[in-house]
């Protein structure tokens, strides 16, 4: 299968990339790794006149200690994430969690914003920068403004990203020696998750039990009043609304979510 | 819009259609028909290059985003026709095709892996190889070969 | 030194490797230069009766050269395919006034361009009005949503029983019954179908498809066109895989033939995945109600197999498989009695047809899963059950009540061997100890006996043809009537000629699938090419020897009798006299050296053996994990291991597959959920284990090779054994049974309701 016909411009900048935007609008579409927008546009699914290439741009694709937090560009290939010793020593959920993202072929082209402007509800990385509480740095026509990770995601497959604006770095907090886990549920090792539970230090999201991922508050409540992890694993799925699909009901998706918090949070407390 | 590459370590210049997928480039424009489509969702790998020497699935890249780099299919694994890559190599002696389809991607996918992890245990082919599918060989043998050409490249 | 037996490297695969096969897609023929690209628009619904096409838009697109319908191709539907089915049933090219399933071909565009086909393809509009539809095989027989309101029925043909015997359980003291689904998977070969089509000048069609049997799809893309078979010549490129789904012709086949008859121009179609999972012939698709009786010490002493078999919109193999499945009924053991009963039916759903095993995976894994919950109920290990039942080693043709005539068989022997190999007692007890502490992670050990039939003709007779000529430079030809796509006939075919002749293996070229060239071949398919097409060449390269041997003698003088074949310069010398002698070559330079023969096979012949697969259950998820595979597959005498290693291999994985994940599905609206590789749960590397082979080889006296098949026997064993071995896991929590696959919602269902 092939796309329907379109404009490929490649932007050299942030900066060109809003631009672009402005001059096209609704009819264009950010391409980075393209390994979410190629397969929507093979599919068919959608078919926008112009693609603005910003896997090039070099300003995009760094990954650097900045104070409390680690910057990370949002046009950063998820292999430069697993393998980032900053990360792994600063952050190592995320690279951990950037592993999981696909296959190997898939990593080598993907990139860290791609996949969360992609905001997959499913997808491995949203779950992780919501439990990091991360930042992100969203530039448009009137400058750059920043969005929490609780704002970020905003329904199915959107996030406070505008039409005219480019997501252009995440900002992770250090999380240094605090616990951690991932626990990804799946049939086949490459898939989506079924369901999945990001912890680290006392935070607890979850992947694919709402239009977006969503943080475990009842959990983190009870975490945080000295709860252990089965008694707070037992509210993980309160407030959650999971769809129903061929791999899982709602009962269904709501028992793994315990299980797996409960499994996150015992590897996260070591 | 036009484009340069290095295709197989040959220069060249091509007028395309934007849309152009980098498969498509490959075996309609540069005549290189061995490596195969498999599915239309990034599932199967069966049409794994490398670009720049890293693996990737050449039906989910466009070809003008490989403008300015190099690409190798497995036309080009074994520099002209001289002896097979150790992977190629491997693949024969452990039976590790069949039908042959998805091979030229599997056998690409194994380069990658092996460039990154030359002495890979069995569990880390396994997921190494997670992104190609096999219909034929229930990848026993695929992974043996996998195994053996590390052994063969590290020996 | 003999080859025969040993692990000779394929020949095929520097060119597989190196710039890879030449698959259908891959023609650069000059023939094709210049071909229009089909594409389809498939019907979107289950059911629908179509209102109008309106082509004006797409005809204005770029590159645009027809948009066909039925009306405009004026292809007949074809007949069904067997004289037991309802005769209103019929096949269409394309859909006319009704589509029956959402996939179904309705119309076809021709383009100059490939990527022009798919922008061309979505501007067609076709207006649907909606029919009440039936994706149901069980709702479909019901008969309350009617395909062919013609037929009056759902139903397109029954096997066996007409009435139930009553009494068939009496004297038993335990009676079991479960229906049991043995769900539809998709065949998914890697390559999907594809083909190209020329029209010659002489009025002749030539046609390259992706086939596993040439013949077959050339008499019946003729036969749907209305031309002779002498008027199609069907050529074979490089296939990527088949499993059963790429034999005779399918609906795309026929237009793909007819369009370019109709516009006078080389047309070239490849299916989208998208396309292949919903249009492909799919396998299996039954629902088995078994009944077990029998005593409490194990014995059993009557079995009723009831199959309902889902036969897709259109009847084609799949309606049929019953009577495979039926005859297969009475499997290894011994049961006095036995009752068989099938009935297949349309739904709105993608057809059925053969998919590796056809019809015999069924029957085993109705047995062997039935045998389980018989066990369960009196209380005894399943490979006690399976021992007290057993047929016992025979070496004379054993007929059983359901139509089997098994060739030669040691089911005993096969079943130790794999529970030896398995460490069965360790396993045992290893479960015991987990289960005593109440593990998260429970292991389930199953187990599967199986014979199947292999080589079974569709025609009048179980024969291939073969080919042998040698060529004056010392290379030689063989031309056979089988058709490989992964099997390795070029080199295993080789190794035949070989050892004969003595004509090295890489001097020997392996031509097949071209029908005017092997105009009288079968193909390859049911486990078949080496009993049938390799002991075919086998007899041709001993005749071809005879024949040499005569020539030689004239020319050296020399008495027939007298000539010796001297293998190692593949030469014939006068005996005693190595100076005397003739090269096949030298002999090939003076006049043509070809033979050309036909063996005919007694019958088909009965591979068996005996499967352990070890599962671990996550019981909090109900993930199931394959952790070992353990098997016996005795298919007779091995003419190359590594090749019958990689038949196994491969069937092990697509069984197990079967058992843990796989299946087609539709949505309460009809609509296909499983349309992309992404959706359709198609096994990677991680899901399994590297598997533990064990050897048997039990020859049959059908053939001079004693070899029967293995194509399709991996798959026959592993879906039971690992299907067995995931409900064993649970078995202790009270769970009796969970249908396949065996999802992990549906593993942990399983266990929540046990423990109500």
């Amino acid at each position: 299968m092939i796309p329907a016909p379109f404009r490929y411009l490649r932007a050299d900048s942030a900066a060109h990339a809003v631009d672009l935007l402005g001059e096209h609008g609704d009819e264009a579409k950010l391409l980075a790794g393209g390994q979410s927008l190629l397969p929507v546009l093979k599919l068919r699914l959608a078919d926008p006149a112009v693609l603005i290439d910003i896997s090039r741009v070099p300003d995009l694709s760094y990954i650097r200690v900045d104070g409390d937090e680690v910057a990370i560009g949002a046009a950063t290939r998820h292999r430069d994430v697993v393998e980032s010793e900053e990360l792994r020593r600063e952050v190592p959920l995320l690279p951990h969690v950037a592993g999981y993202v696909g296959d190997r072929q898939i990593r080598h082209r993907g990139t860290l914003g791609g996949s969360l402007v992609h905001a997959d509800p499913a997808a491995d990385l949203p779950c992780a920068v919501l439990a990091l509480g991360a930042t992100f740095v969203v530039e448009g026509p009137s400058g750059q403004r920043r969005v929490d990770a609780g704002e970020f995601f905003q329904g199915y497959f959107q996030t406070a990203v505008g039409a005219d604006e480019i997501l252009v770095e995440v900002r992770v907090p250090r999380t240094g020696g605090a616990g951690w886990a991932y626990e990804k549920f799946v049939r086949r090792s490459n898939d989506w998750a079924i369901v999945a539970v990001a912890a680290v230090d006392g935070r607890v999201a979850l992947a694919n039990m709402g239009e977006t991922p969503l943080r475990a508050t009842a959990t983190e409540r009870a975490l945080a009043g000295g709860a252990s992890p089965a008694e707070a694993a037992a509210s993980a799925a309160e407030g959650t609304s999971p769809i129903e699909d061929m791999h899982a009901d709602r009962a269904y998706r709501a028992h793994l979510a315990r299980v797996l918090t409960e499994r996150a949070l015992v590897t996260a407390a070591g | 819009m036009k484009i340069g590459t290095t295709v197989n370590g040959a220069a060249r210049q091509d007028e395309i259609e934007d849309r152009l997928l980098l498969v498509h480039y490959l075996r309609d424009r540069c005549g290189l028909t061995a490596t195969n489509v498999g599915c239309d969702t990034t599932s199967c790998g069966a049409c794994t290059v490398l670009l720049d020497g890293e693996s990737v699935k050449s039906c989910t890249v466009l070809a003008a985003q490989v403008d300015g780099r190099e690409v190798t299919t497995v036309e080009g694994l074994s520099a002209d026709g001289a002896d097979p890559h150790p992977v190629q190599a491997a693949f024969r002696q452990e039976h590790g095709l069949q039908c042959g389809f998805c091979t030229p991607g599997m056998v690409m996918a194994s380069v990658s892996l092996l460039r990154d992890n030359p002495k890979p245990t069995e569990q880390e082919v396994r997921e190494g190889l997670e992104g190609n599918f096999c219909r034929c060989t229930g990848y026993h043998n695929i992974v043996r070969a996998v195994l053996a050409a590390a052994d063969g490249v590290s020996s | 030194m003999s080859v025969m037996g040993t692990r000779v490297v394929r020949v095929e695969d520097p060119r597989l490797l190196s710039t890879g096969g030449v698959y259908t897609e891959d023609l650069r023929d000059p023939r094709l230069t210049g071909a229009l690209h089909l594409g389809f628009v498939r019907s979107p619904l289950a059911h629908a009766r179509v209102v109008s096409v309106d082509a004006a838009e797409a005809l204005a697109a770029p590159g645009v050269v027809a948009v066909l319908t039925a009306a405009d191709l004026g292809l007949p539907a074809a007949p069904p395919m067997m004289p037991n089915f309802n005769p209103a049933m019929t096949l269409p090219a394309l859909a006319g006034d009704v589509v029956r399933y959402a996939g179904e071909p309705v119309v076809a565009v021709l383009c100059e361009d490939a990527y022009q086909v798919e922008d061309a393809v979505g501007l067609v509009d076709v207006e649907y009005e909606p029919l009440p539809f039936v994706v149901d095989m069980r709702a479909a027989a019901r008969d309350e949503v009617l395909l062919f309101p013609e037929a009056g029925t759902n139903t397109v043909c029954t096997f066996g029983a007409e009435e139930l015997d009553e009494g068939l359980f009496e004297g038993c003291e335990v009676v079991v019954t479960r229906e049991i689904e043995n769900q539809r998977v998709a065949v998914a070969s890697m390559e999907g179908r594809a083909g190209a089509a020329v029209p010659d000048d002489d009025g002749r069609l030539t046609l390259w498809l992706s086939t596993q049997a040439a013949a077959m799809s050339q008499g019946a893309v003729a036969g749907w066109l209305g031309l002779g078979p002498e008027q199609v010549r069907v050529i074979t490129p490089d296939v990527g895989g088949g499993f059963g789904a790429k034999i005779g012709a399918d609906p795309e086949h026929v237009v793909l033939a007819a369009a370019a008859r109709h516009v006078g121009r080389p047309v070239r179609w490849t299916e989208t995945r998208s396309e292949n999972l919903v249009a492909m012939c799919q396998g299996r698709a039954q629902v088995n109600t078994v009944t077990i009786g029998g005593t409490r010490d194990g014995k059993v002493l009557a079995y009723r197999l009831d199959v309902l078999q889902d036969a897709g919109a259109y009847p084609r193999f799949g309606a049929f498989l019953p009577a495979l499945t039926t005859m297969m009924a009475a499997a290894v053991y011994t049961f006095p009695k036995i009752e068989t009963r099938a009935r297949s039916v349309v739904t709105n759903t993608t057809t059925i047809g053969a998919y590796r095993g056809a019809g015999r995976p069924e029957a085993t894994h109705a047995i062997e899963r039935g045998l389980d919950l018989f066990a369960a109920e009196i209380g005894m290990d399943p490979a006690e059950v399976r021992r007290r039942n057993l047929i016992p080693r025979f070496t004379e043709p054993h007929a059983t009540s359901t139509g089997g005539f098994y060739d030669t068989g040691d089911y005993p022997e096969a079943l130790d061997r794999a529970l030896w190999a398995s460490g069965y007692d360790d396993l045992r007890a290893e479960q015991a100890r987990r289960r005593e502490r109440g593990d998260e992670v429970q292991m389930g050990i199953g187990l599967c006996v199986y014979v199947e039939i292999t080589g079974a003709p569709l025609g009048p007779e179980a024969s291939e043809v073969a080919e042998i000529q040698v060529h004056a430079d010392g290379t030689a030809t063989v031309l056979t009537g089988t058709s490989p796509h992964g099997q390795g006939h070029a080199t295993a075919w080789a190794m035949l000629a070989h050892e004969e002749t003595g004509i090295p293996i890489e001097k020997i070229t392996v031509e097949h699938g071209d029908t005017d060239r092997i105009p009288d071949g079968t193909g390859t398919f049911g486990s078949r090419s080496l009993q049938q097409g390799g002991v075919a060449v086998q007899q041709a390269s001993i005749e071809l020897v005879e024949l040499a041997r005569q020539r030689a003698a004239q020319l050296l003088e020399a008495d027939p009798s007298d000539i010796v074949l001297d293998k190692d310069r593949a030469a014939l010398q006068v005996k005693g006299s190595p100076t005397s002698a003739v090269t096949f070559a030298q002999l090939a330079e003076k006049e043509p050296l070809g033979v050309k023969t036909k063996f005919v096979a007694p019958g088909p012949t009965f591979p068996f053996g005996a499967h352990v697969a070890v599962v671990d259950v996550d019981t909090r998820t109900g993930k199931a994990r394959l952790r070992r595979l353990i098997a016996v597959d005795d298919a007779g005498t091995v003419l190359n291991p590594l090749l019958c290693e990689g038949q196994r291999h491969g069937g092990f994985a697509q069984g197990a597959a079967q058992a843990l994940m796989e299946e087609v599905r539709w949505d309460a609206d009809g609509n296909p959920e499983t349309s992309t590789f992404a959706s359709y749960p198609f096994l990677s590397a991680t899901e399994v284990p590297s598997f533990e082979l064990v050897e048997m080889a039990t020859p049959t006296t059908y053939n001079s090779l004693g070899a029967k098949g293995i194509g399709e026997a991996g798959t026959i064993g592993s879906t039971p054994a690992v299907h067995n071995a995931v409900v064993d896991a649970v078995a202790h929590l009270g769970v009796r049974h969970i249908d396949m696959p065996t999802t992990p919602q549906r593993v942990w269902t399983a266990i929540q309701e046990a423990a109500r």
